[in-house]
């Protein structure tokens, strides 16, 4: 019976922490907000040579941190490998987790956790070297392949290649870094990632034009921010947070015009959003009337944060494609903050 | 005939040099690399792979390298041109990550000077000379609680850095070094504990080591991380790092106290037995007596823990801790650095060899020291 004790203590430890919620306010009481992030990954986690974290997912932490804190540079990152992140996350060491995740049924059904929102809408490509001579993923039975393990990728791939009959071998790898080692030095013939990782990848290949990603997508990966069950006002937070940068795109607001179109009268959306009228949008969150002004300010609207990023101008070269706004062509698409 | 031969008395003949080929470099590589066809063979064998290897790594990591003048890797390659070296110009610009990790610019004088009294302090416990001097011993002390106050801050007027700013080489040190100085006197009571005579010290310091060894470093650190804090009072704080140095301390005490007690089970009964037919306690009679002796034949095994424990470090880096080998994985995921997996691999391959191999030297040394002449 006594030994039974220590169980029951942590038992009660255990839900007595899931009952607690209030992230908000530890966030506000830290003074710091802790974002799970990727251990490197180009364009969308890495430190810069001065030790300063950047990134696509990077900039949804400092969004929710602008938000939640009015001050977007404090964030602590906590590097995570694909295998921890989830505990990570559960067990409360981080607020919120930005880290190039794919958002699933029974990731979302089964983890306790929710997914608020897409920051990046990807799809699991093929990449071989070009001497191979494959021009589909239909050619590739027998062939080894490297794959990031604890992914989703690992699951698409065996479901690809289960359905149309062909066998693989799996190279499992940690990082991206070794999936690259792996696959330069030939330990492996084919290379499968998302496809914005893949692009990451080619571009800085010796001499990239040796290597294809072949045509076919073979998985939807909408990657996106996480945060725990249990406490709504969080979810929300992070939720909005991403949805008010995709709204001041669609609104053409900008770190740069926001406080000229935030005096214009004539204009109640960007009044709205940016908190200069007398709408109480920030309130209903819990948070400051500032708190869109405060993100768009400091980390700008989606369509700077993705060009400053992985857009064309950096070494990855990637296309808004599906990513673009609605009214473009994509699919990336905000509920009207109103 | 004008040469003259000196007279000797039988026996008195001063000894005439050995016949050329039967010393020196000639003899020793006759012995050693040619004795017999099939030596000869492998001894050719042996010049043709270092032929091989070392004139190109020479070639790659010196002669075609570049260091300065390179903002990313691409730069690197234009450098270079034809000849591909290594790029070590990612050690040059993340060299304060890899030593500091993200410790704040301005203040990481405060870790340069903690290195040196670390420098000291290691220098004070291994050189019997200065140990001798009792300032000098205080000193040695005093030493790893200033550094403690240095590194972390928020006494004294000094800023505070959290943990989790630091990594790279610090974090390897304050790992490792912890790990080795604070398990060893840990080790030295479970070992003690797993042979006394009471059954209470036996059965639980048994059980702990057993349960330690029976468990992989990598999952006690999972634990650390993730499944400590359910465990824990909500919103109680536990510094992870401090987490981790819990986790390989215990972890290196079980080991060693295994090694300890291989030491004491050396010990015949009779010194045992000598101990206490004169008259001493138990703690005179192993401190006097026993545990010298064990603790010397112990040495290569202990150290060989402390190297393997040391090595062991790198592990954190899964538990999202960036030692050198994740920081220098983090430099190489972007897309300034992108592909300098082998620089990156041969620079912590040499990092770690420097410190693994004094450290092995230096029991190489303590040994013959301590060898009170039961050699053969």
């Amino acid at each position: 019976m006594k030994k039974l004790l220590p169980i029951a203590v942590s038992l009660a430890a255990l839900t007595a922490m899931n009952v607690s919620a209030g992230t908000l306010e530890d966030v506000q009481k830290r003074g710091v907000l802790k974002c799970g992030v990727s251990t490197g990954l180009a364009g969308f986690a890495t430190p810069n040579d001065a030790g300063k974290w950047e990134g696509l997912d990077v900039d949804l932490c400092r969004a929710v941190a602008a938000a939640a804190l009015g001050d977007a540079e404090k964030v602590e990152y906590v590097p995570l490998t694909s295998k921890v992140r989830f505990e990570v996350l559960k067990s409360g060491e981080i607020d919120v987790l930005s880290r190039v995740t794919t958002w699933t049924f029974t990731r979302d059904n089964s983890l306790g956790l929710n997914f608020a929102g897409v920051n990046y809408y990807d799809g699991q490509g093929f990449m071989v070297p070009k001497a191979l001579g494959v021009t589909s993923a239909k050619e590739l039975d027998g062939a080894s392949i490297c794959i990031q393990t604890g992914t989703t990728t690992e699951l698409n791939a065996a479901e690809y290649f289960k359905l149309n009959g062909m066998t693989y071998e799996p190279v499992p790898v940690e990082t991206s870094s070794e999936g690259r080692a792996n696959y330069i030095a030939g330990r492996c013939d084919v290379y499968t990632t998302d496809a914005s990782a893949l692009a990451a990848q080619r571009s800085v290949f010796e001499d990239p034009t040796a290597h294809v990603v072949l045509p076919e997508i073979i998985s939807k990966e909408p990657l996106g921010p996480v945060v725990r069950h249990g406490d709504d006002q969080w979810f929300d937070i992070v939720k909005w947070s991403h949805n008010a940068m995709l709204v001041a795109e669609e609104l053409g607001i900008d770190s740069k015009n926001l406080d000229e179109r935030g005096a214009n009268a004539n204009d109640p959306a960007a009044q709205g959003l940016l908190g200069t009228n007398t709408s109480k949008l920030g309130e209903m969150l819990g948070l400051d009337k500032k708190w869109a002004y405060n993100i768009i300010k400091q980390v700008g609207n989606y369509s700077e944060s993705f060009e400053r990023n992985v857009g064309k101008d950096t070494a990855l070269k990637l296309d808004r494609g599906l990513n673009a706004l609605w009214t473009n062509g994509g699919i990336q698409y905000a509920p009207p903050i109103k | 005939m004008s040469t003259e031969t000196k007279k000797y008395p039988v026996g008195m003949h001063p000894a005439l040099p050995p016949p050329s080929g039967s010393v020196g470099p000639v003899r020793w590589m006759r012995d050693n690399l040619f004795s017999s066809v099939s030596n000869t063979v492998l001894t050719f064998l042996g010049l043709y792979i270092i032929y091989l290897v070392v004139p190109p790594f020479i070639e790659w990591a010196f002669i075609d390298s570049v260091v300065l003048g390179a903002e990313s890797r691409k730069e690197c390659l234009k450098i270079m041109g034809e000849d591909r070296g290594a790029c070590w110009s990612f050690v040059y610009h993340r060299w304060g990550q890899f030593v500091y990790g993200f410790y704040p610019m301005e203040e990481r004088w405060r870790v340069d000077v903690s290195f040196v009294l670390t420098a000291l302090t290691i220098a004070i416990v291994l050189v019997e000379k200065l140990r001798a001097i009792k300032a000098v011993l205080i000193a040695a002390i005093l030493f790893p609680v200033i550094s403690f106050f240095l590194i972390t801050g928020g006494s004294f007027g000094l800023a505070e850095v959290p943990t989790n700013k630091w990594g790279g080489i610090l974090l390897t040190f304050i790992v490792g070094l912890t790990g080795i100085f604070v398990s060893l006197p840990i080790a030295i009571v479970l070992a003690l504990s797993r042979i006394s005579k009471l059954p209470i010290f036996s059965f639980f310091a048994t059980i702990f080591i057993e349960f330690i060894r029976g468990v992989p470093l990598i999952t006690l650190l999972f634990i650390a991380s993730t499944l400590l804090s359910y465990f824990l009072p909500p919103g109680s704080n536990f510094d992870l790092l401090l987490r981790v140095l819990i986790m390989v301390t215990i972890f290196s005490a079980a080991y060693i106290a295994e090694v300890i007690r291989g030491g004491l089970a050396a010990i015949p009964t009779g010194q045992y037995e000598a101990a206490d037919a004169l008259g001493l306690s138990y703690w005179q009679s192993m401190r006097l007596i026993i545990l010298p002796q064990a603790l010397k034949i112990s040495i290569p095994g202990i150290v060989g823990s402390f190297i393997g424990l040391f090595k062991d470090t790198t592990l954190v880096v899964i538990i999202g801790l960036l030692d050198p080998l994740g920081i220098g994985m983090a430099a190489i995921a972007t897309t300034d650095w992108a592909g300098l997996s082998t620089e990156l691999y041969v620079f912590i391959g040499v990092f770690f060899f420097i410190f693994c191999f004094g450290m092995s030297r230096y029991s190489l040394h303590l040994e013959k020291k301590l060898n009170t002449g039961h050699k053969q």
